[in-house]
């Protein structure tokens, strides 16, 4: 019975953490898996939308939520100034791989300094009513319980994953980003402008980052640097999920939350990261486009 | 004389003037006479451990104008030559070769932590040089180099003594098990190291002991875990983001032991103190400073806190608001340096460590003494209890009451109680 409660708890709170990865990661799955822009800096990017929900929350008294709903339409703009200026010096002269990554390295230092020198190297946390609280439940002798704040993490990625994977199945921006990533040779002979669907589609990544900057200051303290820590997670979950699918996104960030969830409880806390890692290639190695990759590598 | 002459001849008057007043300008100015003594360190000014670096840098800056003032290090002004180290070990080696060979300064002290103390060992020993060192755990325990010294009152056996009181304040519950957990990180796995000896001192069964990846998001797992064996105290060496990402999940799934903390890292921090609140009551915790009336203990410490405090309101510093964690501490490595050079009277590495070793100083964190490792002759980590937190307020952490020494006894302002009952 003690095994069964542990487990089914292990289960919870990996499916909780999956949520929290899959918001982190789905912007860049855009981004990423349907441009081809290493955007190693989004989850510099994240930070900083967890900093203006700080602000928002600390001088306002604003939601993190709430505020990370308002910032939304603030990172989409930015990403669009972005990626115009990827396009203008990197992408336009077909040295978007090597180069790019440069130019992405240079914005992560650029966004890491300006965040030192706005808001300076404390570590930061924001308060909401479901911060610090959990819904318990007893079933049958069994303690359940549920943090709130990782429950707003699943709800809202989960969210974010079927309104995004919606608009880019079922609309013509949505099946023209997908026409962009398999041939945009072809797209613009069709009369459609390349780089706009890349821009919008660049924007839209980055949108996601107001959410998910929110959900990361509910989940974690911040500090400008904390963003490195999830370069290595954000880029697994993209892949093993298969580049361009966002609902492989969300599959490949559950994966990778349960196993760590399972190992830390069972196994000790210092094994999760080889074992996560160990799913990954472990996929590769059988499916080389990831779980939900369709395999069109141009 | 034509006028192109004369101009030529003024012209050159003048330019002599100019240099004899130069020549003995320079010649009887301070500077001339000795040019400042450096001293040179690097200091986690980004990353994990910023919280911890800035204030120290801040606390460095007023000890350098408080020698200044007094006339600098023999009679020579100080300077510090600094880099930022971001938290990361890899960066430390090559900045103290720099700080040595290109910045030719004339002493190295340490950045902060223990991880970030370990790499300029081997190039403080290569040099042959006096190295302070600011929070290290055990540095110099494989080295045993003649010349280091550190500033963590942890005693003659860090990793043992940082807990020792921890353990003696639990007592109180008569515990029989124990959980340890610890971050992946040096500092971190030689303090549960230690911890592990005092638990087995004590005669307490261990149940549980793990390390966790620096980079975990969430905790409730590892409490679950940690539940499940029913330990009846709870000991945490955790850096900033586990401590926080810990109190929060104990706040959530809650616990029945007894104790739980012992080693958290960052929950002295302002931004962390004010952002988990109310979730940090019932955690028993080691600490260095607290705003207790116990601690009147460390003469001048709290005027230099204030001193912090008020450089940090009216500079506009994007650093720790209260500062009572490393201030004292900061101050207090470079002011044994300070103390010692001008003793000896000259720099003189070798001579310097001698002078060190055998002597007590005073200062800000009162009476220090070193042990031939460089340790401190006797622990003086204290044990708090965090209590009555009742909103996010950073002030109430200045005043009494909300962090109670538990330990040691001489300057206990509490009784520890349960972490449920606290709840």
């Amino acid at each position: 019975m003690e095994f069964l409660e542990l487990l089914i708890n292990a289960l919870i709170a990996g499916i909780l953490l999956g949520g929290f990865f899959a918001a982190l990661s789905i912007g860049l799955s855009i981004c990423f898996g349907l441009l081809d822009a290493v955007n190693i800096a989004h989850p510099t990017l994240i930070v900083g939308a967890a900093f203006c929900t700080f602000l928002l929350n600390d001088l306002l008294g604003i939601d993190p939520i709430v505020a990370g709903l308002i910032l939304t339409p603030v990172f989409f703009l930015l990403g669009m100034g972005i990626y115009s200026l990827y396009y203008q010096f990197f992408e336009r002269q077909s040295a978007e791989a090597l180069r790019g990554l440069a130019f992405f390295f240079g914005l992560l230092f650029i966004a890491e300094v300006v965040m030192i020198m706005i808001f300076g190297v404390d570590h930061r946390l924001v308060n909401a009513p479901y911060i610090g609280e959990s819904f318990t439940a007893i079933v049958t002798g069994m303690t359940f319980s549920i943090p709130y704040r990782l429950l707003a993490a699943f709800v809202i990625a989960g969210l974010m994953t079927l309104g995004i994977s919606y608009y880019l199945n079922s609309s013509y921006f949505g099946r023209a980003t997908s026409a962009v990533h398999q041939d945009m040779m072809a797209l613009s002979l069709m009369g459609a402008d390349p780089v706009m669907i890349k821009r919008i589609a660049f924007a839209l990544g980055l949108a996601t980052c107001g959410l998910a900057g929110a959900l990361m200051i509910i989940v974690i303290p911040i500090e400008p640097a904390v963003g490195r820590f999830f370069i290595g997670n954000v880029f697994a979950i993209v892949v093993l999920g298969g580049l361009g699918s966002i609902p492989g996104t969300l599959v490949g960030a559950l994966i990778l939350g349960i196993a760590e969830s399972l190992v830390s409880t069972f196994f000790g806390p210092s094994w999760a990261p080889a074992v996560s890692f160990g799913i990954l290639l472990g996929v590769l190695a059988f499916k080389p486009t990831g779980l939900f990759g369709t395999g069109d590598t141009r | 004389m034509s006028r192109i002459l004369k101009f030529r001849v003024s012209t050159m008057l003048l330019g002599v003037l100019f240099a004899a007043a130069f020549t003995l300008t320079t010649a009887f100015s301070p500077s001339a006479q000795a040019k400042p003594i450096k001293v040179g360190f690097s200091m986690a000014l980004t990353g994990a451990l910023a919280g911890g670096g800035k204030q120290a840098l801040e606390a460095m800056k007023i000890w350098r104008d408080d020698i200044n003032s007094k006339g600098g290090m023999i009679g020579r002004q100080v300077e510090l030559v600094y880099y930022d180290d971001q938290t990361n070990p890899k960066n430390v080696p090559g900045i103290y070769a720099k700080l040595l060979d290109v910045d030719k300064v004339d002493f190295i002290v340490s950045g902060y932590g223990t991880n970030l103390i370990a790499p300029a060992m081997p190039v403080a020993i290569d040099r042959d040089v006096v190295f302070m060192g600011l929070f290290g755990m055990n540095n110099n325990k494989k080295w045993k180099y003649d010349k280091y010294f550190q500033i963590l009152p942890a005693g003659p056996d860090p990793a043992v003594g940082f807990s020792y009181n921890w353990f003696e304040a639990l007592k109180t519950f008569k515990p029989k098990t124990i959980a340890l957990l610890s971050a992946d990180a040096e500092f971190a796995r030689n303090l549960k190291e230690g911890a592990v000896k005092n638990a087995k001192n004590m005669g307490l069964k261990i149940v549980y002991n793990e390390n966790y990846p620096p980079k975990t998001a969430d905790f409730t797992p590892i409490v679950r875990a940690v539940n499940a064996k029913k330990p009846d105290v709870f000991y945490i060496a955790s850096y900033p983001n586990g401590s926080a990402g810990l109190v929060r999940a104990l706040a959530e799934v809650g616990t029945k032991a007894k104790a739980v903390g012992g080693g958290m890292v960052g929950l002295q921090f302002s931004g962390l103190m004010a952002g988990l609140g109310p979730n940090l009551n019932g955690i028993l915790n080691y600490d260095f400073y607290v705003p207790e009336p116990t601690m009147a203990l460390y003469p001048g410490a709290t005027e230099l806190i204030a001193k912090y405090q008020n450089k940090v309101k009216t500079e506009g510093l994007k650093t720790d608001a209260l500062g009572y964690y490393l201030v004292p501490w900061a101050y207090a490595y470079l002011d044994v340096l300070g103390q010692a050079v001008n003793a000896v009277g000259k720099i003189d590495h070798e001579a310097i460590a001698k002078y060190i070793h055998a002597t007590e100083f005073t200062s800000v964190v009162g009476k220090i003494k070193f042990t031939p490792l460089g340790e401190w002759s006797e622990t003086r980590t204290i044990v708090v209890q965090y209590q009555n937190i009742k909103n996010n307020d950073l002030q109430q952490f200045a005043r009494p009451g909300t962090r109670k020494i538990m330990y040691p006894l001489d300057i206990k302002t509490g009784t520890p109680q349960t972490y449920n009952s606290l709840r």
